[in-house]
């Protein structure tokens, strides 16, 4: 234990420099826990735990697995159009049933885009050329596409299947699956910091019966505003909502139970704070998702006690024109996946954390009739780190034998679910998912 | 123990500080004038004004033309047999323009849905019957329907005025018999698709899990299969309910143990019929009005809800007995029950608003909208048929200082969510708020805390931040240090109770 606090002496001591009060409040904690005594009580004991322990506060329910492992979440919302992702470029189907918009074999330009890239022992399927980021962390044995990932009955809103993929199940009601793991890990206790969502919401993912994520859009939003312009202002709510205990205040009831949210507000907006300060250890291309990517790394590299991180890139409800629209966002997701997972390297933390892609659903196997798609179903995902099988897993969906024009899916997405719960996150799949479902083949 | 029953509060005892709570919970708060006249007329006069509410005018009546009927208009005969004609020859064209239209009637559709909802926010902020635009608030969370799950704004419209009209009715035969015919819930729920060949269970198992008893409370799964069938042929055909005999089950029925050939509106009675059907909204209500009871019931609320249910039964299901009678209880005002409940979004905004007269700035509505949905409450889409959770699941660290800065923009024009400060519109007049508190520092921050806290004794940890504030400003009291002196206490731990 009093390793542990040592060293987060240290921590805060060396980031926080910026924020006097923070170090104040660290000190003044830092105090309590020194001289906790049997006499203190429990609910300050629980929430000086949840500041002062970096690491370790959250406690897998599986033996074999590190309580450090981290997940990181990307969406592609809108329905990221599979079949010009994983191009199946031996098949003849996708030619002919994509005229304007299919993207040729390697080496070979068609629709004036480049021919798609070559994956490593998977004849007959490439990369849209623009993911030459995801290519090299292939290569690097750093990236796995799960091909062909969907569920029954497969449902196309927008808001309806993607609330399937957040729930794990068909109805799309109930808590989130990554919500549920907390819920289910943490003995009924939330984890303030356990999951951080980049976005002004936090999905419904990460949404358990009690736990809560956080959720910033920027990490300037995520602070008090009436102080930006003066100083007395701040010192004074700092004051306010930096105390502990309030005189008259019993304990747990709903005054205190908002002090103590305040009090876990501002503490969080210190560390999240002095951790995005920094610079990266490398440099990230242009766009959005490499904006949010920098600043999850930033917050894993200060050893933020947070095991899921949520980000997402719009954009992807390609319904007409879609080559150059979609050709941009192949880059984007290339660039933003391969810097993040260098910088994870260079921060040697590589091997704590992985990331999982998805998108609520593909799109239809035909072009419509302005050159796009329309929403469709099965799609692949992608699970980068350095625990994943490598390469090209799982099999195509057929585009001979489609299902009213539509791709029919190989491996239920929560099949990926159960083996990342079980097998990274060391939880119990059954109590999360609501079933057993098989684990899918996806990690090492 | 009176807490325990219906006693009504001494009216002697009714000050301006109840009634602050009492406009605060039937509504969405006031001014401390508006107390004091409430407290100047008595309990009971109070009770009666708020209640009886549809004895004042209303000054912006609602009419079903107030929007658009005929965005989601479903497609007419000519129409269909055009999109089968093009199907058919496989006209790649025509096809490409329908699938146009009918995104742009969506991105309308969208639009109009967003208007309800600034619409709605603006008129809680400016009425003056606020126990209506609550307890439509309330029905809204109870029979809680999103307009994801519909994607028809005129029909959410229609649901409002539906819930606005029967807000203080009849439980039974208006809520909950009118539920059953609202076309936004039967599409919700899927009754549309409940059909004699292929029942479809959804709104049976809600009408008694969320409406009406309780999860598992007083029926079987078998009772909503039997349910289910009673619904067959519930749906409804444009902006009308439609009962389609050709799709609806006469075969006979085994509900609660009785058998009979029953229909959706015999579902009903018989609900009704069971223990919990009055126990169930109160037990809501009072979690709304009363107490979010976050550690449960205590024997004293069980009983006092009991007493409620009881009597919104001797009274044949008609609410504003019951609800009258809870706003003249002794156990409504007792210190337990005060600032004991944690605003919702909604709550957070309407009654700042209300309370502290911010300037009408050009995108306040909206700005708040927004505010509102990021504080984890959008107007017309609860998250799903439960509704809200409500209670402490509104509070995280994220939405913590979303409550806090959206404060900050009602006071200053810095807006929450990032985007440039609004500008423009009178500037905030902070010294209405001091009245008359203008040389005692001390004074105008007690004066401050009482009010915008309403409690009797703020409490010194509160002070005296306050006064080392006042103190660097060298104890000058004006617009801009009571603008700071509320920015302050609008951000504080209890400001989020009411």
């Amino acid at each position: 234990m009093s390793d542990h606090h040592h060293h987060e002496h240290e921590q805060v001591s060396s980031t926080g420099s910026s924020n006097a009060y923070s170090r104040r409040l660290f000190l003044q904690q830092g105090m309590t826990f020194l001289s906790m005594a049997s006499t203190v009580p429990l609910f300050m004991q629980r929430s000086a735990e949840g500041i002062m322990l970096p690491l370790g506060s959250l406690v897998s329910s599986q033996a074999g697995v590190p309580e450090d492992h981290t997940l990181v979440v990307i969406q592609l919302a809108g329905g990221n159009d599979g079949l010009n992702t994983v191009i199946p470029y031996g098949s003849r189907e996708y030619y002919s049933a994509r005229p304007q918009i299919a993207i040729g074999e390697p080496g070979k330009t068609r629709n004036n885009t480049d021919g798609s890239l070559p994956i490593p022992n998977a004849d007959g399927y490439g990369l849209h050329p623009n993911l030459t980021g995801l290519l090299e962390l292939i290569n690097n044995n750093q990236a796995a596409i799960v091909q062909g990932v969907g569920y029954p009955n497969p449902n196309r809103s927008h808001f309806t299947s993607t609330d399937i993929w957040h729930t794990g199940n068909h109805s799309g009601q109930g808590y989130g699956w990554l919500g549920k793991y907390f819920d289910n890990t943490c003995a009924g206790q939330p984890e303030p910091k356990g999951s951080i969502a980049i976005g002004n919401k936090a999905p419904l993912a990460l949404h358990g019966k009690t736990q809560k994520a956080v959720n910033f859009e920027a990490e300037e939003l995520f602070r008090w505003a009436g102080g930006a312009t003066d100083g007395a202002l701040e010192q004074t709510y700092d004051d306010i909502n930096r105390k502990e205990k309030v005189q008259g205040v019993a304990s747990d009831s709903q005054l205190d139970f908002l002090i103590r949210t305040s009090l876990d507000a501002q503490v969080s907006s210190d560390r999240i704070r002095a951790a995005v300060s920094k610079d990266p250890l490398v440099q990230y291309p242009d766009g959005e998702l490499s904006k949010q990517l920098r600043l999850i790394s930033s917050m894993i590299r200060a050893d933020l006690p947070t095991r899921v991180y949520y980000a997402s890139l719009g954009g992807f409800d390609t319904h007409a024109n879609q080559l150059n629209g979609h050709a941009n966002l192949m880059r984007q997701l290339g660039g933003a996946l391969l810097a993040f997972q260098q910088d994870l390297v260079k921060q040697g933390n590589s091997g704590k954390v992985m990331t999982m892609v998805f998108s609520e659903f593909g799109r239809r196997v035909a072009q419509n009739g302005s050159n796009g798609t329309d929403h469709g179903t099965a799609a692949p995902m992608f699970l980068i780190g350095d625990n994943v099988q490598t390469g090209l897993l799982g099999t195509h969906p057929s585009l001979s034998s489609l299902d009213e024009g539509d791709l029919v899916f190989n491996t239920d997405f929560r099949e990926v679910y159960a083996s990342i719960l079980e097998n990274w996150m060391g939880a119990d799949s059954n109590a999360i998912l609501g079933k057993k479902y098989q684990k899918a083949d996806v990690l090492t | 123990m009176t807490l325990s029953s219906l006693q009504p509060l001494d009216s002697d005892s009714f000050d301006e500080r109840k009634a602050m709570h009492l406009l605060q919970r039937a509504g969405f708060g006031g001014t401390p004038q508006q107390a004091q006249a409430l407290a100047d007329i008595g309990l009971e006069k109070s009770v009666e004004y708020i209640v009886s509410y549809q004895n004042l005018p209303d000054p912006k009546p609602i009419s079903p033309d107030d929007y658009d009927k005929d965005i989601m208009r479903p497609a007419t005969q000519s129409e269909r047999q055009e999109i089968r004609k093009a199907r058919q020859s496989g006209d790649e064209a025509m096809l490409e323009e329908l699938r146009t239209e009918r995104q742009r009637r969506q991105r309308a559709d969208r639009k109009q849905v967003s208007e309800m909802e600034r619409w709605w926010l603006q008129r809680m902020i400016s009425t003056p019957r606020p126990l209506e635009e609550k307890l439509t608030l309330f029905w809204h969370g109870h029979f809680a329907t999103g307009y994801r799950g519909i994607e028809n704004s005129y029909h959410m419209f229609l649901q409002n005025m539906f819930f606005r009209n029967n807000a203080l009715g009849n439980f039974k035969e208006d809520l909950v018999r009118g539920i059953i015919h609202d076309p936004a819930m039967i599409k919700y729920l899927n009754n549309d698709q409940n059909r004699k060949q292929a029942p479809n269970e959804n709104l049976a198992r809600e009408l008694m899990e969320l409406f009406t008893l309780g999860e598992g409370e007083g029926y079987t799964e078998d009772d909503i299969k039997e349910g289910a069938r009673c619904l067959t042929g519930f749906t409804f055909e444009d902006d009308e309910f439609a009962f389609r005999a050709q799709q609806h089950d006469t075969g006979t029925k085994k509900i609660f143990r009785r058998s009979g050939k029953y229909d959706g509106d015999d579902f009903v009675d018989l609900i009704f019929t069971r223990s919990n059907a009055s126990k169930f909204v109160i037990e809501k209500l009072y979690k709304f009005f009363v107490n979010d009871l976050p550690h449960g019931e205590t024997s004293e609320t069980k009983a006092y809800v009991l007493a409620l249910a009881n009597l919104l039964k001797r009274k044949k299901w008609e609410l504003k007995p019951v609800v009258e009678t809870m706003f003249l209880s002794e156990h409504f005002y007792d210190e337990s029950n005060m600032n004991s409940i944690i605003k919702s979004p909604i709550q957070l905004i309407v009654q700042a608003t209300r309370s502290l007269n911010p300037p009408q700035r050009s995108k306040m509505v909206r700005t708040l909208a927004i505010a509102s949905d990021l504080m984890g409450q959008r107007l017309f889409a609860p998250p799903s048929v439960k509704g809200w959770d409500g209670g402490r699941a509104w509070i995280n660290t994220s939405t913590m200082f979303m409550r806090q800065n959206t404060l900050v923009y009602l006071l200053t024009g810095q807006r929450p969510d990032g985007e440039p400060w609004e500008t423009g519109g009178d500037q905030f007049n902070a010294m209405a708020l001091a009245k008359g508190q203008t040389r005692d520092s001390k004074a105008l921050i007690k004066f401050l805390l009482t009010s915008l806290l309403n409690v009797e004794d703020p409490s010194r940890d509160r002070i005296s931040p306050l006064q080392d504030y006042m103190t660097t400003q060298h104890n000058n009291i004006n617009n801009e240090t009571v603008t700071g002196l509320l920015t302050l206490i609008t951000a504080m731990p209890e400001y989020q109770l009411c």
